[in-house]
């Protein structure tokens, strides 16, 4: 009776639906959440996810920088995302093998100058936020000018891998059947990064750089274990994504009430969302693979067939 | 068949891989409807020859030719190993559906017409009893079935496959041989097969490429099984024996390194010390 109570009370906190700040993190949050769990299917299904976790991580160094100079902060995120894609797609060279290192090499890099970046921002900005911003993103400060720069950057991932969705979904399958099929591998995988760089810059000035891999992965992995099909998958995991991001704006709006003023961060009410979400998957997925392994599924599905 | 015209021509191949020669000269035509065994030992050559003649590998010297020039749009490929995770939610159906616009881009549509030529494709392999089932749980006969499928949905005129009976069980071996006869005969479809045994194929199989020592004797089957002809490929002297229709050869060892010579032989090999 109290959670209810408590979710009423939220829904109809006054105000909450009429603060511009909190109008902008529903709108942006939930764009963030539903291209990175398109994005993020493909992701974890090409067996990227450490890919993507290093482009989120390194883009943290855009964002200090735009800190810095005082630009949209979803520019810096964006440009050093994809100028990080590029340059592990060109580090990785020809070989599978060497991807994870080429991921690594520019994942220390970049965070390096991010270090630097966010060292300036305190000392020249005299402010200890910044490195919480753009770590760990700042929800409900995001300046409403974000909003048409962010429609466009999600638009064209979305965009993107409507395009390329067969290409993707076949190399991701197995390069050598991509390539006979006269799909030219390397680009579609440059194309993928820097599609992941558009969906993890996005939910950088949302949830922060280093929390947008749970936004990433956390709902992709979630859908992967109960959708049947690639595209279910995306769709299933965009809807995990946005409730996720949604429920916790509500509960970290709500929190200032129960903790006496300075309520939880956004981004843990999120990602504690996706997690128990994944969690929450698990369980049916067990249940599928049983049933697959008994023995003459396969027939009873001619029979019906026939 | 001989009347056919010819829809692969490999003209004095020659590959190195990081300095070193693996393929010398190789030189051999398919025409029409052929069915050909790619033979030889592991390291051999065989993986090297299909891609060169796919393209992915650059040759030194030499080249490969295929009827009607645009390669990839006349060669169905089944690659030797491919790991399918059986947590990628993609069934039969969608695997053989990219065989036939996996390179298209935009989203898919959900055409009548494609899916009569999808259930065709899987009909004619026998894997319409698991087409909904995810790709990464079916079984190695099985996945085979649907790899093949995913290859021959746009008809080219030449299927590679390479080691296709690796990791089958016996029963499996002959049924995907006889439906790649029978595949082959359906759609004057030229077959190039690569194994490390050729018994299973003697059934199916008109024309051979044995490879060994880099090299290839080429030809009608029962003009390269012979002992002169393996012989001379292999530089040490052996005997061909055919018993209970199975072909065995037999190479009465030099004695030095005889086990070095085992490695080097295919399966159906025997070393008499
Ligand atoms: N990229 C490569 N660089 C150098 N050597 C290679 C490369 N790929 C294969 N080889 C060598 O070429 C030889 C033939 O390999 P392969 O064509 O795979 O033989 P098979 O398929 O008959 O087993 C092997 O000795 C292998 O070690
Ligand atoms: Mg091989």
């Amino acid at each position: 009776m109290t959670r209810v109570s408590l979710l009423l009370s939220a829904l109809f906190e006054p105000g909450w639906n009429s603060s511009e700040p909190v109008l902008t993190a529903v709108v942006i949050g939930g764009g963030a959440a539903v291209v990175s769990g398109v994005v993020g299917v493909l992701t974890v299904m090409r067996g990227q996810s450490f890919a993507g976790h290093a482009l989120a991580d390194v883009s943290s160094a855009g964002g200090a920088a735009a800190f810095l100079l005082g630009l949209n902060p979803l520019l810096g995120f964006l440009l050093m995302g994809v100028i990080a894609a590029a340059g592990m797609e060109s580090f990785a060279a020809h070989r599978i093998r060497e991807r994870d290192l080429a991921t690594g090499v520019v994942l220390g890099a970049g965070l390096g100058l991010s270090a630097l970046l966010l060292y300036l921002d305190v000392t020249s900005k005299s402010t200890t936020g910044a490195a919480i911003t753009v770590m760990f993103g700042s929800m409900f400060a995001m300046p409403p000018s974000v909003v048409p720069l962010a429609l466009a950057v999600g638009g064209s991932a979305l965009l993107a891998i409507a395009l390329l969705y067969r290409p993707l979904l076949l190399s991701s399958l197995d390069p050598a059947l991509a390539r006979v099929r006269g799909v030219p591998v390397r680009l579609i995988g440059l194309c993928h990064l820097l599609v992941v760089a558009f969906a993890v810059a996005l939910s950088a000035v949302t949830v922060g750089a280093i929390l947008s891999t749970a936004l990433l992965i956390g709902p992709a992995a979630a859908a992967l274990r109960i959708a049947g099909r690639p595209g279910g998958a995306m769709l299933l995991a965009a809807v995990i994504g946005v409730a996720a991001t949604w429920g916790g704006i509500l509960i970290a709006y709500d929190s200032y009430d129960w903790t006496g003023g300075h309520g939880w961060p956004v981004s843990f009410c999120i990602v504690t969302i996706i997690f128990l979400a994944y969690l929450a998957a698990g369980c049916p997925a067990r249940g599928k693979v049983r049933a697959a392994a008994r023995p003459g599924k396969a027939g009873v599905q001619a029979a019906g067939r026939g | 068949m001989r009347g056919e015209s010819e829809v692969l021509a490999v003209q004095r191949l020659s590959v190195s891989l990081s300095g070193r020669r693996i393929l010398d000269e190789v030189d051999f035509a398919l025409h029409g409807g052929e069915f050909c065994g790619l033979i030889g030992a592991n390291g051999s050559g065989k993986t090297t020859l299909l891609r060169t003649i796919l393209g992915f590998v650059t040759p030194t010297s030499g080249r490969v030719v295929i009827d009607g020039g645009h390669r990839l749009a006349q060669i169905g490929y089944v690659p030797q190993k491919i790991v399918l995770d059986p947590a990628i939610p993609m069934r039969t159906r969608d695997l053989v559906g990219l065989g036939l616009d996996g390179h298209r881009l935009g989203l898919p549509l959900a055409r009548r017409a494609r899916r009569r030529l999808v259930d065709a494709m899987l009909e004619a392999v026998g894997a319409t009893s698991f087409a909904e089932q995810r790709v990464g749980e079916l079984s190695g006969g099985e996945q085979q079935r649907a790899l093949i499928a995913h290859a021959l949905i746009r008809r080219p005129r030449l299927l590679l496959l390479d080691e296709p009976l690796a990791n089958l069980d016996i029963k499996s071996i002959a049924t995907t041989v006889s439906l790649l006869r029978r595949l082959a005969l359906e759609y004057r479809m030229t077959v190039l097969l690569s194994t490390h045994d050729m018994n299973p194929l003697l059934p199916a199989m008109d024309r051979i490429v044995y490879l060994a020592n880099g090299r290839a004797a080429t030809g009608r089957t029962e003009d390269v099984v012979r002992g002169e002809v393996l012989s001379r490929l292999f530089g040490e002297h052996v005997d061909v024996i055919r018993v209970h229709g199975r072909i065995l050869v037999i190479a009465a060892g030099a004695g030095n390194g005889a086990s070095a010579d085992l490695e080097r032989h295919p399966d159906h090999v025997v070393q008499v010390p």
